[in-house]
């Protein structure tokens, strides 16, 4: 059998690739240095939280679902841990363990709320973005920095992979990119992932397919918030501090990694792949904008620009693949 | 929400009203008797101070983008834009008081026009491309606050223009000022949709857009008004916003208010999904959340927690409206009879 | 049946379902047997998707007993009927159209290897599927690159994927052309010669005749019989269906009274009206003052008529003229302006406005009609409500009531109100009357007459012949899509109607 034709849902996929390569070589010819192990290794760390948020963005949003919850709870994990590792002493790994576990549990809540009571998406996880972010607050007012040896020598030396004398691989772009592969099976290769597939295409159908969509729901929701919770921990790797305001708006750029990535906002079609190469080029825009001396804004603008083509692309691909005859049948 | 059954009045203002009033009632009598002064009013200098002014002066810009909110909510979108056309409109406002010989009238006009712009294509992309609401609003949320500190460059602009001051400042008829805009507004959303055929027109694309269309009414025309009007609000919720703290950061003003506007828009009783609205309903969610923080700061709740009762504020409302909540609440009642 | 010589592969005795307010199923018998196409037939109401639904664990019945080979069964869920063997291919393609094609046949039940999806596996399994269905193509590629005909067919194959004993096919050829029904019913007969039992739900008579067996006919939640298809004359199974006795019809005189000539002038003129793929060509001329019937049976192209005309489809062949004036209908809001107004059959969704006040519902599409900005006073709103309210005798506490707790037959009034508010010149009523009770049909079959008398041109849409014969003067008959024939003056009687309907050359 010959390989697959590239068909029209691949478009906004090549397109994000088309995107991401004219960036990168756009930068390389701009500027002397860019093509550095540097600039590559900066743009793995810096944008791991953002990165790792987007993932589980990508799971929800397949589903058809949204999560504005991000943000807050990465706000939650990051205070939670230090506060814990701190203040009260507990060892880093359970601390980690613990906030994963709570992040996790939330978003399992948010699930059961929108999947049993039929609660739209949109409010549930609102409510979890303020609910998220009070609480942060509530474990701690103000922000703090972790100084435990875990963090100060494990995480910064002992976890880096020391690439050539001055650059160093950060362990937070490896939880990144670990993540990414695990995310990339989950979605390709396991029947959850092509249940969430079937789920975001069309729900009625799913269940008459006989799918488990409650559970399949539920576990969605789950996986936006361990993603979440884990983007917090990402955060503390980072930037070695516990931040109850931290990432204010995060879900927002999540969800434009993810749509120019080319997953259609209304579920169904999409790829962790894609998510993947948004979240780089949400971060080349961001190094191209500091190397031009442009001021910051420009990043929103330029993004906001992408997001609006994409999702006019996306418009125009759904119409091309649309069903062929959907005229209405009537007596 | 409401059990209309058999009622033959006919959908008055206080339509319900009920259950946004009663909560509102409730968290006043908790103040009354919990919480001292807080029905403390003084006058001073012929203008009113106390919680209770506090509370209808700093919820009039959620009031505001809520009146809008409200008939975009009713036609079955949303609009989450709002808060970065607010950062738009105050930031044109900041820039033009500066510019000498610039005229005020025109000043204000110029700021609303540009909130009423950002409406358009808000609207535009829903009606025209037939963008989903939430996807189309998102465009401006993300990119609008950037469009504002390009026009800023940047920078935080300080005013001292009295007459801009005013907006979000000054007092008239002993009232601040933001108060008296959001009851004007309050009087010109009625008007635009219960003495023009609007109003018909939204409740009835709302809640069948269908059979609305068979009937021959324009959903398009419809949605495009109602998204130009929230920008409009969004606009005048931005003037008073900027003016209330005499400078424009345009990473700050209004930020997250889209959030607020949509959960007085839900607590008031007009349903996510569409049909019925009710602007007096939204009006008291607006109070209610404002009257929620200031009960939270009058006990020394740090702000920064405050959102906790807010989301649990969102999970009831929901809870109250989901039909499926509804049904296994009855199922329980008739498994438990007592 | 006890008789027959094979053992039943499905049967259901005294199949009991009822919904608040509807006996939708009422002491139904089922029986399919191995290797046989059973046609399950009837009208609206019928009874027919709330037997599939039952059959295949959406519904839960009220009462009755399944045996399905033997064993006793009580499906709770779409799965758990799939696991004992029951497949379901429904009407609109409940597949996901942006998935691969083998994924939608595997979805659920990939073959996996150590836990994880096993593509190539599924690509064999999903190949192999589609051979049983004969059909060969690149499987990888989206569901929604291939046309509806092979939808259909992939669905099929997803449903025998599961070692299925029990096919059933809901209105499967309602999208497919001629040739893709050929090839279906190929795929179909040699799936019989396996010996599997296949239970088809369809309109299409020409298609039953073609393929069934036997025959079931359900109406209003009743079994009316089953029947060997070879033994039940055409004309016998539509008289059936619709619940006409056929003897009676043929010796009951033809109700005349209140239908006489009509008085203006030609007002709406098809000629060769159509879209190819929905209705056409459809032809013929309707006068003011006269109400002329539309018939045939469900699925026949009697909405999708109305629906071209009134602009909600546009119509690709043929011309239409409206007072001698050729013209293009493109919108709804366009046939209003052209004095057009069109009742849908659907009255929740695309009649009423649920939550609207009785006064609101009606003037809605006269407000729509004056525009945003010249509202109706709120006296002339209330006055028109009082009117019709009185003029039609709608049952309600008073004109602020919300329509949706209205019962259906004065919700259809409201919805005329509506329309007659806006003093159209040619009305098309789509089963006006369905779904309402005895007295309140009879008070909107009287008032038809008397917008007639009052110079209307009504379009009369109904699957009860007897309505139709006694309100109309003229009735053009569609099957299958297509205009058939069109009767008049001693011609128009229930058994010429039936006659039409059947294929005249079928009729006994």
């Amino acid at each position: 059998m010959k390989p697959p034709r590239l068909n029209s849902q691949y478009i906004p996929l090549v397109a994000t690739g088309v995107v991401l390569a004219v960036l990168y070589v756009t930068g390389g010819c701009l500027f002397p240095n860019f093509f550095s192990l540097r600039v590559l290794v900066n743009l793995f760390g810096g944008n791991a939280v953002l990165g790792v948020a987007a993932i589980g963005a990508t799971f929800v949003i397949l589903s058809g679902g949204i999560d504005l919850s991000v943000g807050a709870v990465i706000g939650f994990t990051s205070i939670l841990i230090a506060t814990l590792v701190e203040e009260h002493h507990v060892a880093p790994l359970l601390a980690i363990s613990l906030a994963l576990l709570l992040g996790t549990g939330f978003g399992a809540g948010m699930g059961a709320l929108i999947q049993r009571f039929e609660l739209p998406p949109f409010l549930v996880t609102l409510a979890g973005m303020f609910l998220a972010r009070g609480l942060a607050f509530v474990v701690r007012p103000d922000n703090l920095g972790i100084h435990h040896p875990f963090y100060a020598e494990g995480i910064n030396h002992s976890l880096a992979l020391q690439l050539d004398s001055r650059v160093s691989w950060p362990f937070a772009a490896t939880c990144f990119v670990a993540l990414f592969l695990v995310a990339l099976v989950l979605a390709h290769y396991t029947r959850l992932g092509r249940n969430i597939y079937a789920l975001g295409g069309d729900e009625t159908s799913a269940r008459l397919m006989g799918l488990p969509v409650a559970r399949t729901k539920i576990a969605t929701y789950t996986i936006g918030g361990f993603c979440s919770a884990l983007a917090g921990v990402v955060y503390t790797f980072t930037t070695q501090n516990g931040d109850p305001a931290a990432c204010v708006g995060k879900e927002l750029e999540a969800i434009a990694a993810v749509v120019i990535g080319g997953t259609l906002l209304s579920g169904g079609v999409g790829f962790v792949a894609g998510t993947g190469m948004g979240v780089l080029i949400l971060g080349l825009i961001q190094t191209l904008i500091t190397y031009q001396n442009l001021n910051s804004w420009w990043t929103v603008i330029v993004v906001g620009l992408l997001l609006l083509l994409f999702i006019l692309l996306q418009n125009v691909v759904s119409a091309l693949s649309g069903r062929l005859d959907n005229t209405a049948r009537h007596g | 929400m409401r059990p209309e059954r058999f009622q033959n009045r006919p959908v008055r203002w206080w339509s319900g009203l009920e259950w946004p009033v009663a909560g509102l009632a409730l968290l006043l009598l908790f103040n009354l008797t919990f919480t001292p002064g807080f029905f403390h009013l003084e006058l001073r200098n012929g203008h009113l101070y106390g919680s209770l002014v506090d509370i209808i002066n700093r919820g009039s810009p959620v009031v505001i983008l809520g009146l809008g909110m409200t008939l975009v909510i009713a036609t079955g979108g949303v609009d989450l834009s709002v808060g970065a056309v607010m950062a738009i409109a105050g930031t044109v406002a900041a820039q033009l008081i500066l510019r000498p010989g610039f005229s005020f009238p025109a000043l204000i006009l110029a700021s609303l026009a540009v909130g009423t712009l950002a409406g358009c294509w808000n609207g535009f992309l829903v009606t025209w491309l037939r963008v989903q609401p939430l996807v189309a609003t998102l465009v401006l949320m993300v990119g609008g606050r950037g469009i504002a500190q390009l026009l800023t460059n940047g920078q935080q602009i300080y005013f001292e223009d009295a007459r801009l001051v005013f907006v979000g400042n000054g007092h008239l008829l002993g009232l601040p000022f933001p108060v008296l805009l959001s009851l004007a507004l309050l009087g010109l959303t009625a008007l635009l949709t219960r003495r023009t055929a609007l109003g018909l027109f939204i409740e009835s694309v709302g809640d069948n857009p269908r059979a609305s269309e068979f009937a021959g009414v324009s959903t398009r025309t419809v949605k495009f008004v109602v998204y130009a009007f929230s920008g409009f609000c969004a606009g005048l919720a931005g003037l008073i916003d900027t003016s209330n703290i005499k400078s424009v950061d345009a990473n700050k003003i209004g930020l997250t208010l889209e959030l607020d506007a949509i959960l007085a828009v839900v607590v008031g009783g007009t349903a996510l999904t569409g049909g019925r609205f009710s602007l007096l309903g939204t009006v008291v969610g607006a109070l209610f959340i404002r009257t929620l923080t200031t009960t939270m700061y009058a006990w020394n709740v740090k702000s920064d927690v405050a959102p906790v009762p807010k989301a649990l504020a969102i999970i009831a409302v929901c809870l109250l409206q989901s039909p499926a909540f509804r049904r296994r609440l009855a199922a329980f009642r008739r498994a438990s009879p007592s | 049946m006890a008789s027959d010589a094979s053992a039943p592969l499905l049967e259901i005795r005294g199949l009991t379902k009822s919904f608040p307010g509807v006996k939708a199923l009422e002491g139904v018998d089922f029986t399919v047997r191995r290797g046989e196409v059973h046609a399950l037939m009837g009208e609206n109401g019928a009874g027919k998707s709330t037997l599939i639904k039952v059959l295949t664990g959406v519904y839960a019945p009220d009462g009755g007993t399944f045996r399905l080979g033997g064993a006793v069964i009580r499906p709770a869920s779409t799965k758990e009927a799939e696991a004992v063997g029951i497949s379901t291919v429904y009407q609109e393609v409940n597949l996901i159209p942006h998935l691969s094609v083998a994924e939608n046949i595997c979805l659920g039940r990939q073959p996996t290897r150590f836990g994880f999806v096993d593509w190539a596996g599924m690509t064999r399994r999903a190949v192999a599927a589609l051979a049983r269905v004969d059909l060969r193509i690149d499987v990888r590629r989206p569901l929604s690159s291939y046309s509806i005909a092979i939808q259909q067919l992939t669905a099929l194959a997803r449903a025998l994927d599961v070692s299925a004993r029990l096919l059933i096919l809901d209105e499967p050829t309602s999208s497919l052309d001629a040739r893709e029904v050929g090839e279906l019913f190929q795929v179909l007969r040699k799936l019989r010669a396996e010996g599997l039992g296949i239970v088809m739900v369809t309109h299409f008579l020409d298609q039953v005749y073609a393929i069934a067996d036997r025959i079931t006919v359900l109406r209003d939640g009743r079994l009316v019989g089953e029947y060997e298809t070879a033994k039940l004359p055409r004309m016998e199974l539509v008289s059936r269906m619709v619940g006409r006795d056929w003897s009676a019809v043929a010796a009951a005189p033809r109700a005349v009274a209140g239908v006489g000539e009509p008085t203006g002038e030609v007002l709406l003129e098809l000629r060769n009206f159509g879209r190819p793929g929905l209705v056409g060509p459809v032809d013929f001329s309707l006068r003011a003052g006269e109400v002329m019937g539309l018939a045939g049976l469900l699925g026949s192209g009697r909405t999708e008529t109305a629906r071209l005309i009134f602009g909600i489809e546009r119509a690709r062949t043929g011309e239409m003229r409206l007072g001698g004036r050729p013209i293009k209908v493109h919108s709804p809001r366009q046939a209003i302006r052209e004095g057009l107004a069109f009742t849908s059959e659907n009255r929740k969704l695309e009649g009423i406005i649920p939550h609207l006040s009785v006064r609101e519902n009606i003037i809605l599409a006269l407000q729509a009609r004056e525009g945003l900005l010249r509202p109706l006073p709120r006296a002339r709103q209330l006055a028109l409500a009082d009117e019709f309210i009185q003029l039609l005798g709608i049952s309600t506490p008073g004109p602020e009531q919300a329509v949706m707790n209205l019962s259906g037959g004065n919700q259809q009034k409201v919805l005329l109100a509506r329309w007659l508010a806006l003093q159209p010149r040619l009305l098309i009523l789509d089963e006006p009357t369905r779904g309402i009770d005895v007295g309140a049909k009879a008070e909107i079959e009287k008032l038809v007459q008397s917008l007639r008398a009052k110079g209307l041109a009504i379009l009369f849409i109904s699957s009860e012949l007897e309505e139709v014969v006694r309100g109309c003067r003229r009735v053009v008959v569609l099957r299958d899509r297509v205009q058939v024939g069109e009767l008049t003056g001693p011609a128009l009687t229930e058994e010429g109607i039936l006659q039409t309907i059947a294929g005249a050359s079928h009729a006994p």
